[in-house]
C-alpha cells in the first residue's frame, strides 16, 4: 500500500478523533471539577444532534451555524440538571450517582424514541459530498469543517479556564473544595456552571457530529461508552488528555480498519484502553493535571 | 286417541343421516374459509434496515386486492416489527403466535429469519420466508419452514452466469475486483459461497481484496480507502441499504469511480437509494432475484404499486413479500382450514405458475426450498431500474463503464 493511502487514512482518523475529543472534553470537564461521571453524556449529545437535524430539516439552518445556539440550549439544560437533580447526589456514594445518571440517560433515549422514532436521520448539507484535494491527499470537507470547529471550541474552552475569573474559580473548586468554600466561592453555583459548560461542549460536539454520522436515539449509549474510553485513555479530568485520547482512538480505529479488518475497529480501540489501564492507569496525561 | 305415523325405512334413515352430517359439517368448512387467515408479517420496519422493511411493506399493502381478484381467501395481516434485531425478531414472532397468528411471513434479514424459523418450528406454525438467503435455514430439517427465495449459492450461481452474459454484451470485463461485504449472517454466507461457487465459472476477474464491514457502521471512509488502494477495476458488493448509501458517498468524496459496481445483494436498487442519491445513484448493476417483467401478474402488481405508492420502482422487496402472501392465501384455500399441519401440508404441495418472480413458478422441494428461482440483472438509470438480463426480459443495453461521479 502506498504512503498516500496511509496519509489519507491518518488525516481522516485525526479529524474524526478531534470531534470525538471535543465530545469527551465535556465529560472530562465535569469529572475534573464536580467529580461526577456523567453516564448520560452520549444521550445528551443525541439531543443536540436531533436539535441540529430538526433545525436543518425545518429551516435549512446549517449545523455549523447552529452550533452556538444548540450549545446554549444544552448549557441551560445542563445547568438545570446539575442544580436541580445532581447536586443532592454530590456527597452520596458513587453507585448512587451512577444509577441516577444511567436513569437520566434511559429517559433521554426513550423520550427521543417516542418523539422521533427509531430510524436514522441525517443532515444533507450542500457540501456533504465535497472534498479537497492537495496533491494525493483528499480531505473530506465535512470532516475538515468538523475538525476545525472542534479545535476552535477546545481552544475557547482552554482560554476560558485559563484567563477568566470564573474559569479560575472553577479550577479552584477542582483543586481544593474546602479551600474554595473558605475563600467564599459559591461552590454549588460553580458546580452547576461547570456541568452546564460540559453540556454545552457536548451540545457543540453533537451539532458538529451530524455532519459526519446519522443520528438515532440508540446512538447515546454507544457514545457515552466511547467518551468514557477516550477520557480514561487521555486521563480522567484532563482536558488536553481528552483531545489526545480522541485523536488516538480516531487514529487507532482508522488504522485498524486499514491494516487489519474494518470489522475489528472497536476491538482495537478497546485494546488501547486495556493497555493504558495496565501500564498507565491514570491515563496518558492524567498525572500532570490530576 | 291414538296417533299413527309411518316409520322411515333404512334408505331414508341413511339419506337423512348423510344430509344431517353434511349440514353439520358444512358450517365448519364455510367458517374456515369465511374467516380470514391470521398472518403475522415480520419485517424490519425500524432500525438500520427500516428502509427495506418499509419497501417490503408496500408489497403487503397491495396484496389484499390482488389476492381477492385471483379468487383467494382473505388474510388478516398482523404487523410485527423486528427492529432490525435478531432478539427482537424472536420475541415478536413469539408474541404474534401468542396473539393468534396462524402463519408467519418474514423477515428480509437472514439472521432475524433464522431466529423466527426456530420459533415457528418449535410452535408448529408455518413460516413462509419472503427474503433471506442464508442456506442453513432450509437445511435444518424443519417441517414448518418454507422459503420462496434463492439461497446464497443460488444467487451467486445466477449472478456469475449473468455477469458473463453482461461482459459478452459490452465486450469488456474487469480484470480485478474488490469484494466488499457486510459481516452479518447474509454477508458471511455470501462470502463463503463465493469461494465455492466462483471456481465453477470461468470468471475473467480475480478478487484483489476482500473487505468485510459492519452493516450498522456509521462511517465507511477507511473501508473505501482500503478498497481504492487495491487499484481494482470494479467493485463487487454484498450490502444493505444504509451502507450502500454510505459507500456511494465515500466513493464520491474519495473521487473514485470504478469501472462498474456489481451488487449481489440489496441496497443498490432500493427506491430509497435512488431517491436519496439522485444522479449519484445511477450506474450500479444488481444481480439479484427480481420480477419477470413479462409475467401477467407482474404487470398487475406493478399497476397496484403505481397506484398505492406512486413513483416507487417495483423490486425484489415487494415482489417476494407479495409472493409469500400469495403462497399463504393459496395454501389456505386448498387446505380449507387454518390448522397449522394442514396449512404446512398445503404449502408443501404448492404449484403456482402464475406468479411474479423470474423462473418457472413457485414450488417447494422436500426441504421447503423453492430451488427453481433465477436472478435478473438490473441497472440504475436516471432514477429508474432497467432490466439487462435475462435476454428475454432485457429492456436496454448496459451502460459500461460507469460515468465518473465528478462529471455528473
Amino acid at each position: 500500500m502506498s504512503f498516500d493511502v496511509y496519509l489519507n487514512v491518518a488525516v481522516g482518523g485525526i479529524l474524526t478523533g478531534l470531534v470525538y475529543g471535543l465530545m469527551a472534553l465535556g465529560l472530562s470537564v465535569v469529572f475534573g471539577v464536580v467529580r461526577v461521571v456523567n453516564f448520560a453524556h452520549g444521550e445528551m449529545m443525541t439531543i443536540a444532534m436531533y436539535l441540529a437535524v430538526v433545525l436543518f430539516s425545518q429551516f435549512h439552518l446549517d449545523p455549523l451555524l447552529m452550533l452556538v445556539p444548540i450549545a446554549a440550549v444544552l448549557f441551560v439544560c445542563g445547568y438545570a440538571l446539575q442544580a436541580g437533580l445532581i447536586n443532592p447526589f454530590i456527597t452520596r456514594p458513587e453507585h448512587s450517582q451512577f444509577l441516577l445518571l444511567v436513569a437520566v440517560g434511559l429517559i433521554i433515549v426513550n423520550s427521543l424514541l417516542i418523539i422521533f422514532g427509531p430510524d436514522a436521520r441525517s443532515v444533507q448539507t450542500s457540501y456533504a459530498y465535497d472534498s479537497f484535494q492537495i496533491g494525493s491527499l483528499i480531505v473530506d470537507a465535512s470532516k475538515l469543517y468538523a475538525g476545525a470547529a472542534a479545535i476552535l471550541l477546545a481552544a475557547l474552552l482552554f482560554a476560558f479556564f485559563r484567563f477568566t475569573l470564573t474559569g479560575t474559580a472553577i479550577r479552584a473548586c477542582a483543586d481544593n473544595y474546602t479551600g474554595a468554600q473558605v475563600v467564599g466561592l459559591d461552590v454549588k453555583r460553580l458546580y452547576a456552571l461547570t456541568f452546564a459548560i460540559g453540556a454545552a461542549c457536548v451540545g457543540a460536539a453533537g451539532a458538529i457530529m451530524t455532519l459526519i454520522i446519522d443520528v438515532t436515539p440508540m446512538l447515546g449509549p454507544t457514545y457515552t461508552l466511547l467518551a468514557f474510553v477516550i477520557v480514561v485513555t487521555g486521563g480522567l479530568g484532563s482536558m488536553p488528555g481528552a483531545l489526545l485520547g480522541g485523536m488516538l482512538i480516531g487514529l487507532t480505529e482508522a488504522f485498524a480498519g486499514l491494516l487489519f479488518t474494518p470489522s475489528a475497529k472497536s476491538m482495537f480501540a478497546f485494546g488501547i484502553l486495556v493497555l493504558v489501564l495496565l501500564f498507565r492507569p491514570q491515563g496518558l496525561l492524567g498525572k500532570r493535571l490530576a | 286417541m291414538m296417533r299413527f305415523c309411518r316409520l322411515p325405512n333404512r334408505r331414508q334413515v341413511l339419506a337423512g343421516a348423510a344430509a344431517t352430517a353434511a349440514t353439520l359439517a358444512a358450517p365448519s368448512v364455510l367458517r374456515a374459509q369465511s374467516s380470514a387467515l391470521k398472518v403475522g408479517v415480520l419485517l424490519p420496519r425500524s432500525g438500520f434496515e427500516a428502509g427495506i422493511g418499509q419497501d417490503c411493506q408496500r408489497g403487503v399493502e397491495v396484496a389484499p386486492a390482488i389476492l381477492k381478484s385471483l379468487g383467494l381467501p382473505d388474510l388478516a395481516i398482523m404487523d410485527g416489527d423486528t427492529e432490525s434485531n435478531v432478539d427482537t425478531a424472536r420475541a415478536r414472532a413469539e408474541r404474534l403466535i401468542n396473539d393468534g397468528a396462524q402463519l408467519l411471513i418474514g423477515a428480509f434479514d437472514s439472521g432475524q429469519t433464522t431466529a423466527i424459523a426456530q420459533v415457528a418450528e418449535q410452535k408448529g406454525i408455518p413460516l413462509v420466508i419472503n427474503i433471506a438467503a442464508a442456506p442453513d435455514i432450509t437445511e435444518q430439517g424443519y417441517k414448518f419452514v418454507f422459503r420462496n427465495f434463492p439461497t446464497a449459492p443460488m444467487i451467486l450461481g445466477s449472478a456469475f452466469a449473468n455477469q458473463l452474459e453482461l461482459f459478452g454484451i459490452v465486450g469488456a470485463a474487469p480484470k480485478t475486483v474488490v469484494f466488499m461485504h457486510v459481516n452479518d449472517t447474509f454477508g458471511t454466507a455470501m462470502a463463503k459461497g463465493i469461494g465455492v461457487v466462483m471456481p465453477k465459472f470461468n470468471m475473467p476477474y480475480a478478487i484483489a481484496d476482500e473487505i468485510a464491514y459492519d452493516p450498522t457502521a456509521r462511517d465507511l471512509s477507511v473501508e473505501v480507502a482500503k478498497a481504492k488502494a487495491a487499484n481494482a477495476d470494479a467493485l463487487l458488493v454484498v450490502s444493505r441499504l444504509n451502507d450502500a448509501m454510505l459507500l456511494t458517498r465515500e466513493l464520491v468524496k474519495q473521487r473514485w469511480t470504478p469501472q462498474a459496481i456489481m451488487s449481489m445483494g440489496p441496497g443498490w436498487y432500493e427506491d430509497q437509494y435512488l431517491k436519496t442519491l439522485g444522479k449519484l445513484a445511477d450506474g450500479p448493476i444488481s444481480f439479484d432475484p427480481f420480477q419477470d417483467p413479462n409475467k401477467k401478474l407482474t404487470k398487475v402488481l406493478q399497476a397496484a404499486l403505481a397506484k398505492s405508492s406512486p413513483g416507487v420502482n417495483l423490486s425484489t422487496n415487494q415482489v417476494y413479500t407479495f409472493e409469500a402472501l400469495l403462497i399463504a392465501a393459496d395454501a389456505y384455500k386448498r387446505a380449507g382450514s387454518a390448522d397449522s399441519k394442514a396449512l404446512a401440508d398445503a404449502i408443501r404441495s404448492t404449484s403456482i405458475t402464475d406468479n411474479v418472480s423470474i423462473g418457472p413458478g413457485i414450488q417447494f422441494n422436500a426441504k421447503g426450498q423453492n430451488d427453481k428461482l433465477k436472478d435478473g440483472t438490473l441497472q440504475n438509470r436516471d432514477g429508474k431500474l432497467v432490466t439487462l438480463a435475462p435476454k428475454e426480459a432485457a429492456e436496454a443495453k448496459p451502460e459500461w463503464p460507469m460515468k465518473p461521479y465528478q462529471s455528473r
